[in-house]
């Protein structure tokens, strides 16, 4: 039973809350930690550097994948930068100010110690990816650049041009292959976790399946770790890898683990808009655009068909510049999201499909030359050349909106441990810091903050009292989790229907961003919780997963994430449907100010959700626990970025 | 727009490879080459035939993950790019396209169009890194680094990984790809600690992966999808014989 939801927050005033907590927290000697095998799960920034921190520090570490090598994991993909409180620009940024954009940021929906830690943390991270050989951009005087990202009036966000998680992810991969090389960390890429096992209600061990050979394995560990990512391919289309998916927590979930507010969902504005059916995915166009790119809109309808370049400055409607004029284009994710979607719901949305809007460099490139404009973005003009096939330098970009990150994810306490014991849970797939919406350039600085200096301190919390205690994988419940597993695996490939995974996916990514997406309301929510378990049954009796169990079988390994994305999106719809209010992402239409913004209903949900599975697989309505937020620090207010 | 394909089809390592032909129907130029694949292979799907094996993930270039030689052409003929950024209109209505694997005897087949690139990860492994423990960091504006050397060393990290450079070459040498690794820690100060040794040991792990030499082709910089230089090899030369020769006088 799941009594009281505690986050552990250690006592104290904001500031000294992490010192405290370090002196206070158990420790490992450095005799005893070769002693424990810690599994992660994931080698994105997140799992990449908690597997070579715990390495560094003598743990015996399994880190897994499901990419053919570590490198390849979506944070590869992060283009725009990382954000830290160095204040090198001298302009009045703080470790203070970290925190409060970010929480301002995430509509007060987070955990203000959380959030005043990762802020702390931050310069740290700075200070480490350089010295691993991250090649940040530097001033010609040797010294690191910064530039500008949304929700924030300070330059505090570090790049390496368009290719910042990339960098980050390749320092993290490179300290991870050392410690692969010394023996401390064994990598298993290509090998997909499909399940937790538990023993004595603590997380021991995970079944996994290696994607080459489709044999199924049962792996045991003192402490399970998922750093798995996020789950915004429950929408189909958006801006994750092909492969992004919610197999891991999902079944986390299953297993008891609670999920954390599973409809905080972020829709980024900038992104290439849809063309057509064909389409497996969408492309970001990082918001460092945002920086020197001016959105606009023809004021006139009529005037949307016309080449942008023909429509005078007096007949645009800059319309970010015109609602805040204090962010201006800088306007958090997901106001700028909103905007457009209004501009363009008003009939004045650029593009064939009539959902885009322009991001025009015209203004910069006269100003700075083309040059400067090419060395900030050039990677990104290029992309978007490929994809276009348009010179963004000749004419304005188009733009849409297009599901991007998922703040939700498991709960997790101050440890960053779950409610299962044992369970921890880093970067994009825990819920923890991000509140309703996330500022750009967090989401790198949460992942390695949680790997490279969080977990490190907090995972000797729980394994201090756990020597000797790592089960065998003969305990009965491996056993019986395992034949679970392949019971599964069997169930998809007997179906046999005549339906693809691609029109299932497709299906259940139409029904939720158009009634889970940028907007909801109460009876879209219903409709779509009548129609998921329908498109699940169909799926079960008609789909066809070609192939075998025994080989490499990419059908089987999509199948298997669709079939937890098709009961996974219910919980989304449920949450969304309980949290009565706007805030952030979560844009209720039933809750907005008289202009139309989110408005937030403090009384009573300034909590986290946390849900529980009910039945034995089963999908019954789960179980609701609130966390209540306490805001001491912070003034409750509106967020206006007027 | 129509194509004809002929695509590398072998179910697993050790059976014999061929390829065979298939028809891609009404599609559209601004679906991308994978996409295309994509339903390729969902009509098989339909036809119940097995589905063509290709690996990919990020489908924005990045990741390195697609590894298809395409006509002829690691990456296929719009360079640069990666595979998964070609997109149908680069190639005329009605034509023929071959699609095969990434072929380089290190890289081992799995199925059908997907390798086995760990040999890659193993170079890293050898020394691709700098020893910098969480933790133990000087405060990163503590050591400016010149523009210019921070510019070339983000010129060099940009390698995705793909393996290209290997497949495109005569010897399936992996020097582009050594070299820019090499390079990238080479011109930055917190690399020098360990550059001698850094060099010796990845350049060693090449070698023993069975990756050949470099005969200056330059076949690697003409696919690379990131536009690595071919002239990172001429540094990666230089730092090797620097290394050899420190060793050789004893130091
Ligand atoms: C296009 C794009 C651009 C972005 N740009 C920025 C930016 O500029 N700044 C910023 O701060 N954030 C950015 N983000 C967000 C940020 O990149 C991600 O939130 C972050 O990288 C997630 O890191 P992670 O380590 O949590 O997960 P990931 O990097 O997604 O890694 C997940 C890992 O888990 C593994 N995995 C998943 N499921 C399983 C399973 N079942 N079994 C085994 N292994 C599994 C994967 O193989 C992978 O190794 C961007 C995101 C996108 C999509």
């Amino acid at each position: 039973m799941i009594g009281k939801l505690d986050g552990k927050i250690p006592p104290g005033p904001l500031e000294q809350k992490w010192r405290n907590h370090k002196n206070n927290s158990r420790l490992v000697s450095p005799n005893n930690r070769r002693k424990f095998e810690i599994i992660i799960v994931g080698s994105g920034l997140a799992g990449g550097s908690a597997a070579a921190t715990l390495g560094e520090l003598g743990y015996r570490v399994k880190c897994f994948c499901y990419q053919d090598s570590p490198r390849r994991a979506h944070s590869i993909a992060a283009q725009g930068g990382i954000n830290a409180a160095k204040n090198y620009q001298n302009d009045g940024d703080s470790v203070f100010r970290l925190f409060y954009d970010t929480i301002k940021g995430g509509d007060f929906r987070s955990r203000e110690a959380n959030v005043y830690r990762l802020a702390e943390v931050s310069n740290l991270i700075i200070d480490q990816c350089t010295e691993q050989g991250v090649p940040f951009a530097r001033e010609y005087g040797g010294l690191l650049a910064n530039r500008s990202f949304g929700g924030a009036q300070v330059s505090r966000t570090f790049y390496a041009r368009g290719q910042t998680g990339q960098q980050l992810l390749l320092g993290a991969y490179q300290a991870l292959c050392r410690q692969i090389a010394l023996g401390t960390v064994k990598m298993f890429p290509q090998t997909e976790m499909l399940d937790l096992v538990l023993v004595d209600g603590h997380a021991k061990g995970i079944i996994t399946r290696n994607l080459c050979t489709g044999e199924i394995n049962a792996f045991a560990g003192d402490a399970v770790v998922l750093a798995t990512g996020g789950y915004g391919n429950v929408f189909f289309l958006s801006t994750n890898a092909r492969g992004c998916n919610v197999t891991a927590t999902y079944r986390a979930y299953k297993r008891g683990a609670l999920f954390g507010n599973p409809c905080f969902t972020q829709i980024h504005p900038t992104c290439i808009p849809v063309t057509g059916q064909h389409q497996s995915k969408l492309t970001l166009m990082s918001e460092s655009l945002r920086n020197d790119g001016r959105v606009w809109v023809p004021q006139r309808a009529e005037d949307c068909s016309k080449p942008p370049n023909d429509i005078p400055d007096a007949d645009r409607d800059y319309y970010l510049e015109r609602k805040y004029p204090s962010f201006g284009n800088l306007a958090p994710r997901d106001i700028a999201s909103r905007a457009a979607k209004e501009v363009c719901d008003e009939g004045r949305g650029v593009g064939p499909s009539g959902r885009g809007v322009y991001l025009d460099f015209a203004d910069a490139i006269s100003r700075l030359g083309e040059d400067t404009i090419r060395e900030r973005y050039g990677n990104l003009f290029d992309i978007y050349q490929k994809i276009s096939a348009e010179d963004a330098y000749k004419m304005p970009m188009r733009i849409y909106p297009a599901v991007h990150y998922t703040m939700g994810g498991l709960w997790v306490d101050y440890n960053l441990m779950s409610n299962i014991p044992g369970l921890h849970v880093i970067g994009e797939a825990n819920f923890s810091d991000h509140g309703a919406n996330r500022l750009g350039a967090s989401a790198l600085m949460q992942g390695l903050a949680d790997g490279y200096f969080v977990l490190p301190y907090t995972l000797p919390n729980y394994l201090a009292g756990q020597i000797g205690k790592r089960p065998s994988t003969d305990h009965a419940e491996f056993k019986r989790v395992e034949s679970e597993v392949r019971e599964r695996v069997k169930k998809l490939l007997e179906v046999n229907g005549d339906r693809t995974l691609t029109l299932f996916h497709r299906e259940l990514g139409l029904l939720l961003w158009d009634k889970c997406g940028m907007t909801r309301n109460a009876a879209g929510l219903r409709e779509a919780l009548g129609k998921i378990p329908e498109l699940r049954d169909e799926f079960w009796k008609k789909v066809r997963v070609p192939g075998e169990g025994e080989s490499y079988n990419q059908s089987l390994e999509r199948a298997g994430r669709i079939a937890d994305f098709l009961e996974f999106a219910e919980l989304l719809c449920i949450d969304a449907l309980e949290r009565d209010e706007s805030c952030g992402g979560h844009f209720r239409e039933e809750h907005q100010t008289p202009d139309g913004e989110a408005q937030r209903d403090d009384e009573n949900f300034a909590a986290v959700f946390g849900w529980e599975f009910q039945g034995n697989g089963k999908v019954e309505r789960p179980k609701l626990h609130r966390e209540p937020l306490h805001f001491e620090a912070v003034h409750l207010s509106q967020r206006s970025y007027k | 727009m129509n194509f004809k394909l002929k695509i590398w089809r072998q179910e697993d390592p050790k059976s014999k490879g061929k390829f065979a032909t298939y028809e891609a129907r009404n599609i559209s130029p601004d679906t991308s080459f994978l996409e295309m694949l994509d339903m390729v292979n969902d009509e098989l799907t339909e036809r119940g035939e097995a589905p063509i094996a290709f690996d990919s993930d990020c489908r924005e270039g990045i990741c390195g993950t697609c590894a298809l030689t395409i006509n002829g052409q690691a990456h296929g003929p719009k360079h640069p790019a990666a595979a998964c950024q070609l997109y149908m209109r680069s190639f005329d209505d009605g034509k023929t396209i071959t699609v095969e694997p990434f072929r380089a005897k290190p890289f081992p087949l799995v199925r059908d169009l997907v390798i086995d690139r760990s040999a890659l990860d193993r170079i890293v492994q050898a020394g691709g890194f700098i020893a910098a423990r969480a933790g133990s960091a000087p405060e990163a504006n503590s050591i400016p680094v010149p523009k210019h050397n921070a510019d070339l060393a983000m010129e060099a990290a940009a390698c995705i990984g793909c393996g290209a450079c290997a497949a495109a070459c005569p010897n399936a040498s992996a020097m582009l790809f050594t070299a820019a690794k090499v390079s990238h820690l080479a011109f930055l100060p917190q690399g020098a600690p360990e550059r001698t040794s850094r060099v010796t040991k990845m350049v060693r792990q090449m070698d023993a992966e069975g990756f050949g030499n470099c005969t200056n082709t330059y076949e690697c910089e003409a696919v690379c999808p990131a536009e690595i230089s071919a002239s990172f090899i001429a540094k990666l030369n230089r730092e090797y014989a620097r290394a050899i020769l420190q060793r050789s006088v004893g130091e």
